[in-house]
């Protein structure tokens, strides 16, 4: 028994998963909302949960809140297959959403964290450490039909993490809010996962996709079609252009680019030439390139060309894809 | 906390703080008392004395008529168009001019203001009262001492004889009155808490802050806790209306003397019926009293309070259930309309019926519809006062917690999809559909 249970926290704080969502399936009818979808989510990370509208998303994320279950697949929680204790440690922000219109600020945040099962006098403090630190004090006994849109966007955002879940999903967190309170949020965000949470990211702004995520999963047509770290995708989706700015002999520099890389486009500046160049070798990299052309002309500038998730995302989503990938295709 | 408890406290608090709901509860006695004194106040106020000119060209109905509380007859020898002329110079309300005498005899009423109804039925009864008193004069010799002698006067005293010989006497008319505010207040009462449940779903879903909710409670703790919430909301204005409806009688009873207190009752009887009239007059004002609490007592009064709870609470159970399931299922009130009609019109077409039922109340109808959980609260209630046999009693609850469990089940299931629909039009098809999705 001992043993066993030494094997099982063993086993707990060695594993890094938090969430494992395995061979999902999930129809409406003659609806298709997710077909075979399985992703990993390590602890401490930001995980970006990403596809256009209509994809299934939400329908992931409903399944892992467990407003609703999947028809076929399991998901495991911390190594534990999903129950309903895990309710308290998820926060979910829906995208969308509201409060209680008629309700006071501070009474509708002790409901909702009581909900997740929070006492009231901690409940009471957590609130009140919070609403100070956005110094939103004077909220308290406000009703929310008297605060603005963004404002109100705070509260929830106080009311979903307040119980410091460990595992937190924010769906479309930014929406409704001004650039200076985006950044407030996004440092929080950051905070709360160097506090060990872990966050699903589900958007489709990419621009703060490739800010703050460390993993993201990209789900298109109820399928999963891509999944990774950031840093890896970019890296596969490189297209090897690089480009280059220079003083000199353009025919000299032509040459000796020569079997390595190719000649996309030539731009002249002044008695600067920037040109597009791609690497046909596999193992191309920024340092080959510079030690190609470095003793023929005079180099100024150089950068190599990175595909942004966007372009991922717009390439991944537009790819034709077969009906029915055979279910082993997909781990 | 439990999260249940957790949400029936907030459904209660939030709608108990309410100044709507407080000012319901503190006046809502008051106006049904209005409502109840105002009609009579001014019934009383409007019947002045009519002063009839009677203008008698046959000269057969002299002293005939028989004055009363209201109509004052006097009789002129003058002719009509004298009298017409002088008319606005004379206390007389009116001209009764009677040209011809028989069976067929024609009078003309003359007026100032017109005269209601009442007054009119007023008179031509009194003509005709005396007429026939003329004619069994005239033809037959009969003089009004001697009809009045003979004049029948039968009570009919139902007494129920039960199989092992005993005996009960019932009132018809405190029966039928207990029946109806019974049932009209089951009606109302499902009605009102009944579109709070559906109003407050919508509320919910319109303000988005179901998905919040559902993911850290079951949408059946949802719906189960807004249910119970409201229904302890119904319940506390109920018994705050008994207290404060107590609390009034008591005052008014201090206040008011005794004796005008039952000439208060006495007025009142005589608004609701023959019947009630006939048990005042005959009895004095001192013995009033008992006998009510006499009437009172054949009433089962305990039987009739707890079934009131029962058939409240599980009849406003079974029509919540079906409001929550319309409220889930729309995307503001406007669109349940369509919804709203199948689930109303048992509600209203029970109501409807039971005068009829209280015309018969052991009949087939009767006893059907106090059975089938749709309608049962209402019809039961208006059954209870009559004596309702105790298996009856019982299947009829027992249906009626199956059908609320039933209902509960099929609500459940839309409640758990609806509130998470939106911008969609549903149809009755896609509701069946709801009903077969799985968790």
């Amino acid at each position: 028994m001992t043993f066993l249970f030494t094997l099982i926290l063993f086993n707990y704080i060695c594993s890094m998963e938090i969430l494992h969502v395995k061979r999902v399936y999930k129809t409406y009818a003659e609806h298709k909302a997710l077909h075979n979808v399985s992703i990993h989510i390590d602890k401490q990370r930001i995980f970006g949960l990403l596809g256009p509208n209509g994809a299934g998303k939400t329908t992931l994320i409903r399944i892992i809140n467990q407003i609703t279950g999947p028809d076929k697949g399991e998901v495991f929680f911390e190594g534990e297959k999903l129950a309903p204790k895990h309710i308290s440690q998820i926060g979910y922000l829906p995208e969308e959403r509201g409060l209680y219109k008629k309700m006071k600020v501070g009474e509708q945040a002790l409901y909702l964290a009581q909900l997740k099962g929070m006492s009231k006098n901690e409940a009471k403090t957590k609130l009140n450490q919070w609403f100070d630190k956005f110094e939103i004090t004077n909220w308290w006994d406000k009703k929310v039909e008297e605060l603005s849109k963004g404002m109100a966007q705070k509260v929830q955002f106080i009311t979903t993490v307040l119980h410091e879940p460990k595992l937190l999903i924010l769906d479309e967190p930014f929406s409704g809010f001004d650039p200076i309170n985006t950044n407030l949020i996004k440092k929080e965000i950051l905070e709360l996962r160097e506090k060990g949470s872990t966050i699903i990211f589900s958007t489709h702004n990419m621009e703060s996709v490739e800010e703050i995520c460390d993993d993201i999963a990209l789900i298109n047509k109820s399928r999963k079609i891509l999944d990774g770290k950031v840093v890896d995708i970019k890296n596969e989706y490189k297209t090897n252009i690089y480009e280059i700015t220079f003083e000199g002999n353009l025919i000299a520099f032509t040459n000796a680019l020569w079997t390595g890389f190719e000649l996309l486009s030539t731009e002249k500046k002044d008695n600067r030439i920037v040109a597009k160049v791609k690497g046909i070798q596999k193992d191309t990299s920024l340092n080959k390139l510079l030690a190609t052309v470095l003793n023929d002309v005079n180099i100024i500038a150089v950068k190599e060309h990175i595909p942004t998730m966007n372009e991922i995302f717009i390439e991944k989503v537009n790819e034709v894809m077969p009906d029915d990938l055979p279910e082993e295709m997909e781990r | 906390m439990n999260k249940i408890a957790l949400i029936i406290q907030r459904e209660y608090l939030t709608r108990v703080k309410k100044t709507s709901f407080i000012l319901m509860t503190l006046f809502g006695p008051i106006l049904m008392a209005a409502l109840m004194l105002v009609p009579i106040w001014l019934g009383l106020k409007d019947k002045d004395i009519q002063i009839i000119e009677v203008i008698d060209e046959t000269g057969q109905f002299i002293n005939q008529f028989e004055n009363s509380l209201t109509l004052q007859f006097d009789y002129e020898f003058k002719p009509i168009e004298e009298a017409k002329t002088a008319f606005y110079k004379e206390k007389y309300t009116s001209i009764l001019h009677i040209s011809n005498l028989g069976k067929q005899t024609t009078a003309q009423l003359y007026y100032k203001k017109q005269p209601g109804m009442s007054t009119i039925s007023n008179i031509e009864s009194t003509i005709e009262k005396g007429i026939r008193n003329i004619e069994l004069k005239d033809k037959f010799n009969i003089t009004k001492a001697q009809l009045d002698e003979i004049q029948p006067d039968v009570k009919v005293n139902p007494i129920a004889l039960s199989e092992t010989g005993g005996e009960e006497s019932k009132n018809v008319g405190v029966s039928t009155v207990l029946g109806f505010a019974g049932a009209i207040m089951i009606y109302f009462f499902i009605f009102m808490y009944g579109i709070q449940i559906m109003r407050g779903v919508i509320e919910e879903k319109t303000s988005r802050i179901v998905e919040i909710i559902i993911s850290s409670v079951k949408p059946f703790q949802l719906m189960m806790g807004k249910i119970i919430g409201i229904a302890l909301v119904g319940l506390t204005q109920f018994s705050l209306w008994i207290i404060l409806s107590m609390g009034i009688y008591t005052i008014a009873m201090a206040a008011v003397s005794s004796g005008d207190v039952v000439n208060m009752v006495n007025t009142e009887q005589m608004m609701q019926g023959e019947q009630m009239n006939e048990m005042t007059k005959a009895a004095s004002s001192t013995d009033l009293e008992a006998q009510i609490s006499g009437v009172l007592q054949q009433i089962p009064i305990a039987k009739l309070l707890i079934s009131f709870l029962f058939y409240f609470l599980g009849g406003y159970l079974l029509y919540g259930a079906f409001l929550a399931a319309i409220g889930s299922a729309v995307d503001n009130e406007a669109d349940s309309q369509q919804f709203m009609m199948p689930v109303t019109i048992p509600l209203i077409f029970s109501f409807v019926v039971a005068g009829t039922v209280m015309d018969n109340p052991d009949g087939a109808l009767a006893f059907w519809l106090s059975i089938i959980p749709i309608t049962s609260p209402v019809i039961m209630m208006v059954r209870i006062p009559f004596g309702v046999e105790t298996w009856e009693l019982l299947l009829s609850m027992a249906l009626l917690v199956l059908g609320f469990l039933g209902a509960t089940w099929m609500a459940a299931k839309i409640y758990r999809t609806g509130i998470l629909m939106y911008g969609k039009k549903i149809t009755y098809k896609e509701l069946w559909k709801w009903l077969s999705y799985k968790g």
